[in-house]
């Protein structure tokens, strides 16, 4: 047996008392880092030589920075709910798991295979079937297969099944890889193997530069080239399009991050619309035919027409398009047959059926229980399996039968007996296990690693990494995502320099590219008009609440106490919830922390981070990073309000939001989707200035005061001071705040901006613009038909006039906004039947 | 027997509708007893687009696109079917059940198991053990496959209430089958779930009855409407015998076969994705007109 203390870590040099302890793999098994007699494998030395000489602070610094950028990445498992975004951030592991490059080519080798293999079954099973018919696969895990879908049957793609496919391997106890699970519909992680490996590439710079690591890039740029040549028609630039799910959704996150990465628009089924067969993306100007989709969405929710009868997800006709062949798909519907286990002591036989060869990678030895032999062995000695359901994965636990109280045990086994079809076995694995930082010391965890190919021609390409992921404890031989575990990027360590390109676009590159820069979906434009406006909306209500922060804590020599009230009822006059017998702190308190106000500042937050999501693709790492942070200063703690903590929030929060609309300002192109944003925010500033100007006045002549906080929440007060030198009255702050067209806070400034946006908005033959950019004309006439110096003969002549206009403007507002909803984003009810 | 079949179907939408993808299965099918000689398919407003193809099934199924703003669609399909009446078979000669069971559990690939894929659940359909102790009342052990059938018809007719008010189309078989009450679709569901819990491949079949009307008086023109029962797998010599558990008969020259599958998902007949606001209000008739021998 081996010693536990075989490899220690050198001691820190002098001075530093903080050194890790020593890292011993569990006796008797297969460790990745260490041999047998304990010995560093070679091709972990490169990286052991930092590892041997860190201080805790050494890793603990590296692991803070590893925590840092996921942070600011915004890396998260599950990228938003409704309750409040508290989704869950994305745990990677400091060490990466390292893989020799000769080992990791006959694995790659063997993988290659699998992909044809299974890509192969696939076809037949939607094909002749000759697999069946020659006795090669059972009946029953065919017909008792949830994934079999007989909606596909005698489709004949454009493009193979399996495009893309993930596999889960383990390394067994004879030193081997296995496949332990095939991912053949969606491939997910890779988003994640990407993050995962720009964050580790950066935080251990010196030691991946001087490791030989084989790098991911051209295995991206190799699938989009794949993609490319997928598209069933040749000509011009082909419609490669990511079919995304809900922005709700767990996977979601990744889907956007590869998107971004690798420059395919992210759309969603209700981008999508199918006319005379063939599958179109709905933009801002029409309807443009797709080529290739590359699916991240399961086949229940692609098509609710054929696939799903109970949901609303998805493009009805989808299924339809692929049938004729005008659309590929990356995977193809149906893909997932291929997914169950069981079919694992069926593939040798279809390999040497199918391509004629013998396996070379085995897979995790399983026992099929709709067979009656394997029934028996399982039900003779049944403390010696894992149970598994053969066709669910994930939403049943694997259950091991010797851990199972003697009633759950018999339970179990009656199952087996009443549905052996359900059921597969197999015996339990020693995994291998490598070091995992458990923030104190480095651990011994099994470990799952996920492997990737695509298809290009008649070739598959295996990425050179992956995604690994080990258990939460050194004990715990479940390893998934779901329940809590680490994932770990995966270096293939070559001998030789590396000569491959950084992860990054290389493909030859038009320098202007003809396609028009327009072709933003339309609900990619809806999330970005409502980004506009919440973002907006966000931010006024907040110089609102600090506007009354001030005055309550009376600590800022421009909030005198007695504005108190004038400022409170600022917030009525931009409509925001009441509470029945609340004080003004009270009030504040719920729009600031309430978890279920509506129009409260988390709500609108809310709001505003789930449309930046939805149109992630859209926005530059920087822009969002700034919606991570927004998001996370927003966060007021329930219960009392601290005033002084809150006010600072608020500086802070004011300056986040800020920072975004600088962003919208200087780093977005001036295209379609930016065009949205902008109308957005300005109709939403515009609107919410003409209620706060028109509430102010009503009351003007009770609160004489009321005139210095209007000018605060616009921002104005500087500008006045300079412009006027004296106390704020009526007329000089209404031209300022409505007709001033060269202060960018005022209502003409927004209602020019809109008149110039509208004069540009997407227009075809079917379809005008006319209508808003009439309504922005009219906006402005209406504005521009006050004239104060006229009204300010008659002091209450102004107010009344004022106050009309206002609500005038306001009511204009909105049927410029409908109008722009109706006209673009058409957002389509469904209805299934 | 000759009849000319007539299914109307309207969707009254609440305000215009846009875009509406539809799959309909309302062509006959063409089986040994019975013909289709003619059928027509008529859809307005006209369809942009419009293909057919034969499903995993063997229906035939229409797909098709109507574009452009419409506030009603009605799709009309029309038909003259010849049924010839099938053949008596002694039910006490039929196998027993169990030698069907086994043969269609095997891991070869033949007739048998082929039909075995009837055994498994489908979407609506779900075997379970109290489904398994209903049908194990009919199907002692050695009973001839026929006299279960007849058996497990009579008990649902006369056990469960015929009663339009106790379900609709989204109700689970669960329900109609603790409350011994539906309609045909639910009798014919809960029947399958029954003979699939004990091992029995089973098929859903949708079509229409000729109901006749009452000595003296004229027949009523939409009174039929679309039926529903189910088909057994007796084994090759017999192959699947129908059966309708609404009625308690053994289909024969009355009952017109328009399509089969696992259950009412697979086979229903006209099957509508439309995008624009509002809801709608569907409305069915069918005319089964008897035009004589042929």
């Amino acid at each position: 047996m081996r010693s536990s203390q075989t490899q220690s870590f050198q001691a820190a040099p002098a001075g530093s008392p903080l050194t890790p302890p020593a890292y011993g793999p569990m006796a008797g098994g297969i460790d990745e880092m260490l041999d047998a007699s304990g010995q560093v494998r070679p091709h972990w030395q490169s990286f052991h030589h930092w590892l041997s000489q860190a201080t805790l602070g050494d890793l603990t610094g590296r692991m803070s920075s590893v925590r840092q950028l996921l942070r600011d990445h915004g890396v998260t498992y599950n990228i938003y709910d409704d309750a409040m975004g508290t989704s869950r951030p994305w745990e990677l592991d400091l060490i990466p798991l390292i893989i020799d490059e000769s080992e990791w080519l006959t694995v790659a080798d063997g993988l290659q295979q699998r992909g044809h293999l299974l890509n192969a079954l696939v076809a037949d099973i939607y094909g002749p079937q000759r697999v069946l018919k020659q006795g090669l696969l059972p009946p029953a895990l065919l017909y008792g297969n949830p994934a079999f879908l007989r909606a596909v049957m005698g489709v004949q793609p454009a493009g193979p099944f399996l495009f893309s496919v993930a596999h889960d391997l383990v390394r067994g106890p004879n030193g081997g890889w296995m496949v332990l699970a095939d991912r053949t519909q969606v491939p997910y992680g890779q988003g994640y193997t990407l993050e995962n490996r720009v964050i580790m590439a950066n935080v251990h710079a010196d030691e991946f530069g001087g490791s030989h690591v084989r790098r991911l890039g051209s295995y991206f740029d190799g699938e989009r080239r794949a993609l490319q040549s997928l598209a069933p028609s040749r000509k011009g630039e082909a419609g490669i399009l990511m079919l995304a799910p809900s922005p709700r959704s767990e996977t979601y996150f990744e889907v956007a991050f590869k998107a971004r990465q690798i420059g395919f628009p992210l759309v969603e089924g209700a981008d999508l619309t199918v006319r005379d067969r063939r599958l179109h993306l709905k933009t801002l100007e029409g309807l443009v035919p797709a080529d290739v989709v590359v699916r991240h969405v399961t086949d229940a929710n692609c098509d609710p027409l054929e696939l799903n009868a109970g949901g609303d997800q998805g493009t009805a006709g989808f299924l339809e398009a692929w049938r004729t062949g005008s659309v590929a798909l990356a995977n193809g519907l149906g893909s997932a047959v291929v997914e169950t286990p069981a079919l694992n002591p069926f593939l040798p036989g279809l390999c040497r059926f199918l391509l004629g060869e013998e396996m070379k990678m085995p897979g995790v030895p399983t026992w099929w229980c709709g067979q009656e032999r394997e029934l028996q062995m399982v039900l003779s000695n049944p403390n010696r399996w894992v149970l598994k359901s053969t066709f669910h994965r994930g939403s049943k636990m694997p259950l091991y039968v010797a851990n199972l109280a003697e009633a759950e045990k018999a339970k179990v086994l009656a199952e087996v007996r009443a549905n052996p079809h359900d059921w597969i076995a197999q015996e339990m694995l020693p995994l291998s296990t490598t070091p995992a930082w458990t923030g104190e010391k480095l651990e011994p965890r099994p470990l799952v690693w996920r492997a990737y190919a695509y298809a290009s021609g008649s070739n598959r390409v295996v990425m050179p990494g992956g995604l690994a992921r080990v258990s939460p404890e050194t004990s715990n031989w479940i390893v998934t995502m779901r329940t809590g575990g680490l994932s770990k990027d995966v270096w293939i360590v070559g001998q030789s320099p590396v000569k491959d390109t950084p992860l990054q676009q290389r493909a030859p590159v038009a320098i202007r590219p003809t396609r028009p820069p327009s072709s933003v979906p339309s609900r990619a434009a809806d999330h970005l008009f409502w980004l506009g406006r919440y973002a907006e909306r966000s931010e006024q209500t907040i110089r609102v609440l600090r506007s009354v922060l001030t005055r309550l804590t009376g600590e800022r020599i421009s909030g005198r106490r007695e504005d108190l009230q004038v400022c409170a009822s600022l917030m009525d006059h931009i409509n925001l919830p009441t509470l029945a017998g609340a004080t003004i702190q009270s009030r504040v308190s719920a729009l600031l922390s309430s978890p279920s106000l509506a129009g409260n500042v988390p709500m609108l937050i809310s709001r505003l981070v789930y449309n930046a999501a939805a149109a992630r693709d859209r926005l530059s790492d920087d822009t969002w990073r700034l919606i991570n942070r927004i998001q996370r200063d927003s966060r007021f703690p329930e219960g009392r309000l601290v005033l002084s903590t809150a006010l600072e929030r608020l500086d802070t929060l004011i300056l986040d939001l800020a920072a975004f609309c600088g962003m919208q300002l200087e780093s977005t192109t001036r295209g379609h989707g930016w065009r949205f944003l902008e109308i957005g925010r300005r109709i939403e500033r515009a609107q919410l200035s003409a209620l706060l100007i028109g509430g102010t006045t009503l009351h003007i002549k009770d609160r004489p005061g009321s005139l210095d906080p209007l000018l605060e929440v616009c921002d104005s007060s500087m500008t006045y001071r300079r412009l006027h030198f004296a106390q704020p009255t009526l007329e000089p702050v209404l031209d300022l705040l409505l007709l001033n067209a060269s202060n960018p806070r005022s209502v003409a400034f927004q209602l020019s901006a809109l008149r110039i946006q509208t004069e540009q908005l997407p227009t075809s033959p079917s379809l005008s613009a006319d209508l808003e950019q009439k309504h922005a004309v009219d906006l402005e006439a209406e504005l521009h038909s006050l004239d104060l110096q006229e009204l300010s003969k008659a002091h209450q002549g102004t107010i009344e006039a004022v106050h009309t206009l206002c609500g005038s403007l306001d009511t204009r507002l909105d049927l410029l906004s409908t109008r722009i909803t109706e006209h673009y984003f058409s957002h389509a009810t469904r209805q299934i039947q | 027997m000759r009849y000319h079949v007539i299914h109307r179907t309207t969707y009254a939408y609440d305000g215009p509708v846009t875009v509406g993808h539809y799959v309909a299965r309302l062509e006959p099918r063409k089986l040994p007893w019975q013909d289709c000689p003619w059928h027509e398919l008529h859809v307005q407003p006209n369809p942009i687009e419009s293909t057919e193809r034969d499903d995993y099934f063997g229906n035939t199924c229409s797909y098709f696109e109507v574009e452009g703003a419409h506030e009603k669609l009605e799709v009309i399909a029309r038909s003259y079917v010849d049924i010839r009446p099938s053949a008596f078979f002694e039910p006490s000669k039929s196998p027993p059940w169990e030698i069907i069971r086994t043969a269609c559990r095997s891991d070869r690939y033949n007739a048998a198991s082929s039909a075995g894929e009837l055994c498994f659940g489908s979407a609506l359909i779900k075997p379970a053990p109290p489904f398994a102790d209903y049908a194990l009342v009919s199907f002692t052990p050695k009973k001839p496959i026929l006299e279960g059938l007849l058996d497990l018809t009579r008990r649902i007719y006369t056990e469960f209430k015929f009663d339009p008010k106790a379900t609709d189309h989204a109700t689970p078989i669960e329900k109609a089958f603790n409350q011994r009450s539906g309609v045909c679709q639910d009798f014919a569901q809960v029947m399958i779930a029954c003979l699939r819990s004990i091992g029995l491949p089973t098929r859903y079949v949708s079509g229409y009855l000729e109901t006749r009307p009452p000595p003296g008086q004229a027949r009523m023109i939409g009174a039929d409407a679309s039926h529903a029962w189910v088909s057994l797998y007796c084994g090759e010599e017999l192959g699947w015998m129908d059966a309708d558990p609404t009625n308690n008969v053994l289909p024969s020259d009355r009952h017109i076969t328009l399509a089969w599958g696992r259950d009412f998902r697979d086979v229903s007949p006209l099957k509508g994705v439309t995008i624009g606001d509002g809801s709608q209000t569907l409305s069915v008739g069918v005319d089964v007109i008897p035009i004589g021998d042929t």
